[in-house]
């Protein structure tokens, strides 16, 4: 009689030391004696840095009080950010007219949220709503002047308000000036395309604050007697053609990536060039490389504090003017890291969104 | 019975050929650009004129006028000094502060990069932190942090950080030995710069010699022992034809030695760390784009994992790493334009800051500091271009 084992044998467990907790530690922190060298002395690295952080931001900050006396901890004094705080959101819009910023923040939010959700599906809507009706609400609401609204003049703008004016007017005008390069310098007309190199290649190689100190020195030289533009115009144009240039280059990338033969299948229907631009190549192009375009953006949202240099006060600036007020003198440590907070904040959760929509549109690609 | 191709038909009109609207369509754009640049130029003329300012470069001759915190290489007085003095100073200052940037900006990057992609799961995320907290925090913020809340709180003069015998560190910089040289020093610099040739000689013999016969040498250690010995006996020979001054400490603060001001610090440090987040990136994703096929092949043909990193990922990932790297450098260079807040002297502070206020000729000196920064751009671009060819993967 042979004597055959039929049922299987139950898997054993996998050996304790290569699993759960204890395996994990032993592979990923004590695997070999240069690897325990490495681990206990980015422990101590990684603990004195946060611990050196939180006993300074929190454990020993200061979080009540009116004035800089009631600085008593050896930590941060965020007492110096909350006496300030009207002013680092706002600047120096009239505090009883706030409440139109903070409209424009609703109304703005609202149209975000359809355009970026996953549970809005037709775009339509959200999309005319963003780049038609808001920025005209938003123009009457901010500036005033019509419908009973007092007028607030753009150098009474400021702080974080201001910030995210900059960036989201540049952002406006870039993206549709960009495609419009972009598709300039892919053009078979070589006067045309030479302009729209010219241009990307000129903007591309030189420093944002030149292209600042331009606008806000030359365009006043550029235009004629009697036409002048506020500081914050200036710091628009020259922030909106610089990213425009950044963002042909984008945009360029995108349609070099659409094969060729969509263009042609387009032509084979009899569609025209725009026709074929509009309907089949540029929203492929442009849905590609809608990662990149928000990529851009956040280092668009962080280059806004160089208008600092030409003397508008933005979140950056208008903190730190506070820290040189002599009420509140050696404030720069808990001036800069609040700036940081505020920005690192707006920008990890715009990366973060880039790669959650990367993942989303790639899911079409993947096998 | 034929039908005419759309566009080809004797009774189109001639405006319907791709051809023709091109021309009109070029001949179009080129009579708004010259309209627009006529516009702008006869708007600019009248208003230079209106407000008395002088154009053509007459202005450099000009004596400047005013002091600048820091001057490298150069003499520089406010007094006889002009405004091209003050455009090379700037220059100077750009690029010494760019040039030490991008080399510490690279060892960051580099080193951040591998432990980024390192097993050791602490390590790992240390790396990733850093690289998630610098690179969504704007460079200017960073910038005045370091110049204001960190360099700005160190101890004034009289109470300075002694670190050992001759270094000492204050709110006005880290003074530290220098050399002055005496004559016949100039052999020093010759035999350093002797030793890396002979060292790049070695180091293709070396190649020639493992491809024929197998045998390895050690050249990065010969190399190394070359650099540090020649000099030391040129400088035996001669006599020791150098002095060295030491910092100490006079009655208006530190007299003596080498000096790093907290401006060139803030600068240098601020860039360093801010790119370096963005090299560490591209070198993970240089790294990563290296099948893991390679790395598995060189560790069955007993390869150590040393060298396998050193002779077989890293060549190929650099091919990826370089032209984003380039984009890089650039970025540095470009962004060391933000001297400006911290007031270090680099070319856009004080050419296009105080030479424009003072003599208020916007279009050429604007003009001149573009011109220089894309000169720069076009000068790193062809030497690393030149570079990613020599790595470039050669294909059959």
């Amino acid at each position: 009689m042979a004597i055959v084992k039929t049922d299987r044998h139950p898997d054993l467990p996998p050996p304790v030391s290569e699993s759960g907790v204890i395996g994990w530690v032993r592979n990923n922190l004590f695997s070999s004696p240069l690897n325990i060298i490495l681990t206990l002395v980015s422990i101590y690295v990684a603990w004195t840095a946060i611990s050196g952080f939180v006993s300074y931001t929190i454990i020993n900050a200061n979080f009540a009080g009116e004035t800089r006396d009631d600085c008593t901890g050896s930590g941060a004094c965020w007492v110096f950010i909350k006496a300030r705080f009207g002013q680092i959101m706002y600047g120096f819009y009239p505090a009883e007219e706030r409440w139109r910023v903070d409209v424009g923040y609703v109304l703005g939010a609202i149209g975000l949220f359809g355009i970026l959700s996953d549970w809005v599906k037709n775009k339509k809507w959200p999309a005319i709503y963003m780049f038609a009706i808001y920025p005209v609400i938003c123009f009457f609401l901010f500036s005033g002047g019509y419908f009973g609204l007092p007028v607030v003049e753009t150098s009474e703008w400021g702080g974080l308000f201001l910030t995210l004016v900059l960036a989201s007017v540049s952002i406006f005008v870039a993206l549709p000036l960009g495609i419009v390069l972009a598709l300039g310098r892919r053009s078979e007309m070589p006067i045309v395309r030479m302009l729209c190199v010219g241009f990307i290649e000129l903007i591309r190689g030189v420093p944002l604050i030149t292209v600042l100190f331009m606008a806000s020195v030359m365009l006043p030289l550029f235009l004629p007697e009697g036409v002048n533009f506020d500081k914050l115009v200036r710091a628009l144009v020259g922030m909106s053609l610089f990213s425009a240039a950044y963002m042909a280059e984008v945009v360029r990338g995108g349609l070099q990536a659409i094969p060729k033969g969509q263009m042609e299948a387009a032509k084979s229907l009899g569609l025209g060039f725009w026709q074929a631009m509009g309907l089949i190549v540029l929203p492929q192009a442009l849905k590609i490389s809608i990662p990149s375009i928000v990529n851009t953006f956040i280092g668009l949202f962080k280059d806004t504090t160089l208008v600092l240099i030409i003397g508008l006060l933005d979140l950056l600036s208008i903190v730190k003017a506070g820290t040189t007020d002599k009420e509140w003198l050696g404030m720069a440590t808990e001036g800069y890291i609040f700036v940081a907070m505020v920005f690192w904040v707006f920008c990890f959760g715009m990366s973060r969104y880039s790669i959650w929509l990367e993942n989303k549109l790639h899911t079409g690609h993947k096998r | 019975m034929t039908t005419d191709v759309q566009g080809l038909g004797a009774g189109d009109s001639k405006l319907r050929d791709p051809r023709v609207r091109a021309i009109i369509y070029q001949i179009l754009v080129i009579v708004l650009f010259v309209a627009f640049v006529a516009y702008v130029g006869s708007n600019t003329a009248e208003n230079l004129e209106k407000r008395g300012i002088a154009s053509g470069l007459g202005f450099l001759q000009q004596p400047s006028g005013f002091g600048i915190g820091i001057v490298l290489i150069m003499d520089y007085s406010s007094q006889t000094s002009t405004h091209f003095d003050v455009l090379l100073i700037g220059i100077i200052n750009t690029l010494a502060v760019s040039i030490s940037g991008i080399f510490l900006a690279t060892i960051i990057g580099f080193i951040f990069g591998v432990l980024r992609l390192s097993k050791n799961w602490v390590v790992n995320k240390i790396s990733a932190v850093y690289i998630e907290v610098v690179r969504n925090i704007p460079l200017l913020v960073q910038l005045l942090f370091w110049y204001f809340a960190v360099l700005g709180v160190l101890p004034l003069v009289k109470e300075s950080l002694q670190i050992g015998d001759n270094f000492y560190v204050n709110n006005r910089g880290i003074n530290f030995p220098s050399i002055i040289p005496s004559e016949g020093f100039w052999v020093i610099p010759v035999a350093l710069i002797l030793a890396i040739v002979i060292g790049v000689f070695i180091s293709k013999w070396a190649k020639k010699r493992q491809d024929l016969t197998g045998q390895t040498f050690p050249v990065f250690w010969t190399t190394v022992g070359l650099i540090i010995v020649l000099p030391t006996i040129a400088a035996l020979i001669m006599g020791l034809p150098y002095t060295i001054d030491y910092p100490n400490f006079g009655r208006f603060g530190i007299k003596g030695g080498w000096v790093l001001e907290p401006e060139f610090l803030a600068l240098w440090i601020g860039l360093s760390v801010y790119t370096g987040a963005f090299i560490a990136e591209i070198v993970r994703s240089g790294i990563n784009s290296v099948s893991h096929g390679q790395t598995e092949a060189a560790n069955s043909l007993g390869i150590r994992a040393g060298l396998a990193m050193r002779l077989v990922v890293l060549p190929q990932a650099l091919r990826v790493i370089v032209p984003p790297l380039t984009s890089q450098y650039l970025n540095l260079v470009k962004n060391s334009s933000l001297a400006t807040a911290i007031g270090y002297a680099d070319i856009t502070a004080i050419f296009a800051g105080t030479s424009l206020n003072q003599t208020g000729q916007a279009i050429e000196v604007i003009g001149i500091t573009m011109l220089f920064y894309l000169s720069i751009s076009l000068i790193i671009s062809m030497f690393m271009n030149w570079y990613n060819k020599r790595i470039a993967l050669v294909e059959r």
